[in-house]
């Protein structure tokens, strides 16, 4: 499966993206807008937003996976599996 | 152009969702068993829904010509009481009987509790032991990257499961290839919020290849769309992918994986238009190609 062309993805999304950013924008502007800003700032689903962000002005192409990735909690390999029953 | 929908639970929707999804083009459906909205409070409660999956769905399912299957467990968010999971197991092989039955599922993670795990587990033996596909739930949001691995530790671990017999649902970026790389199909879930949006879904497609993979709408009560699958399908075409690329994802994937349970009855099929040659392959392998 060919992806589309650069110029072509840009035509084709640029609008809905445009108007994504737009969205977090003013749901920033919304938190800091309300009572007790400097609380809620401290957040760390705000913390999380913040290196989101950062992570989108990063070159390559593996952006959403790194933002998901961020959002996510840790993995422990050695967690306690349950045995099957054979 | 026909489609499957391959998870969504019909009965949190009204007969006129089965309508309109027949005129997009919806030839069949798998429901899975899920959480009611409230905890149950006794086995009983299972038998009852087990028969609505059964019996009930697929006859509102025929009136718009849509066949139905479905999947049985007890979910992931009430498999936190064991004691009322093992009673529900037990209820399980007498419904596995059923023509329309394709397997154990949607089990899975939900917390990523050791309670869920022990009764994944079980459903797992369960499905071993009378050779019945898989169907699994993977954890919403910052659960499901841990819950995830959790889930393909469990299956790895277990030497008489064949990943070619399970479907590892909600795949987004950042699970996806762990799925694939372990040899189990995927499905990606199509939702407004959370889950994947039909973009990042083609995007997924686009980097991952059409090879063990299709989408859904997991349709419930809830903010989701039971159209999410042909969305996917004009996404795909407003990039120029081809029809037969699509109806690998949309149609002939799903029933390449639904086919292998022992009690699938065959029906007539839309006539499969054959893909150019390279067209299901992913950038990710073109370019291993083309550095190798």
């Amino acid at each position: 499966m060919n992806p589309l062309p650069a110029a072509k993805a840009l035509d084709n999304f640029f609008f809905e993206a445009r108007a994504k950013i737009l969205d977090l924008a003013a749901f920033l502007d919304r938190i800091e807008r309300g009572d007790k800003a400097e609380e809620v700032g401290r957040d760390p689903r705000l913390a999380k937003v913040r290196r989101a962000l950062q992570t989108l002005l990063d070159n390559g192409d593996r952006r959403a996976e790194q933002v998901q990735q961020i959002f996510s909690l840790d993995y422990d390999p050695h967690w306690e599996k349950p045995k099957p029953h054979y | 152009m026909n489609y499957i929908d391959p998870h969504i639970h019909m009965i949190s929707r009204v007969t006129d969702d089965y309508q309109r999804m027949a005129y997009a083009g919806c030839a069949a459906v798998t429901e899975p068993a899920f959480w009611a909205g409230f905890d149950r409070g006794s086995a009983e409660g299972f038998r009852d829904y087990f028969r609505h999956l059964t019996e009930v769905e697929p006859k509102r399912a025929a009136q718009f010509n849509i066949r139905h299957y479905s999947w049985l467990c007890i979910n992931a968010k009430e498999a936190e009481n064991v004691a009322l999971s093992r009673d529900v197991i037990a209820l399980i092989p007498e419904y596995l009987k059923k023509p329309n039955v394709l397997g154990i599922g949607e089990i899975g993670l939900n917390k990523n509790t050791r309670n869920e795990a022990i009764v994944f587990q079980e459903h797992v033996d369960l499905a071993m032991k009378t050779n019945e596909l898989m169907l699994i739930h993977t954890p919403h949001l910052e659960d499901k990257l841990k819950g995830t691995r959790m889930i393909i530790d469990m299956l790895k671990g277990d030497r008489r499961v064949k990943p070619e017999r399970v479907l590892i649902d909600h795949v987004e970026e950042h699970t996806v290839r762990f799925a694939m790389e372990g040899g189990f199909w995927c499905g990606m879930t199509l939702y407004p919020t959370t889950k994947c949006t039909p973009a990042r879904a083609v995007d997924i497609l686009e980097r991952y290849g059409t090879d063990r993979i299709m989408a859904n709408s997991a349709g419930d009560w809830g903010k989701s769309d039971p159209l999410a699958v042909p969305e996917l399908i004009q996404e795909m075409k407003r990039r120029g992918h081809s029809d037969a690329v699509i109806r690998k994802v949309v149609y002939e994937n799903p029933l390449a994986f639904f086919t292998q349970c022992s009690r699938w009855q065959d029906w007539p099929r839309e006539e499969t238009a054959k893909a150019p040659h390279g067209n299901g392959t992913s950038v990710r392998a073109k370019r291993a190609k083309a550095t190798a």
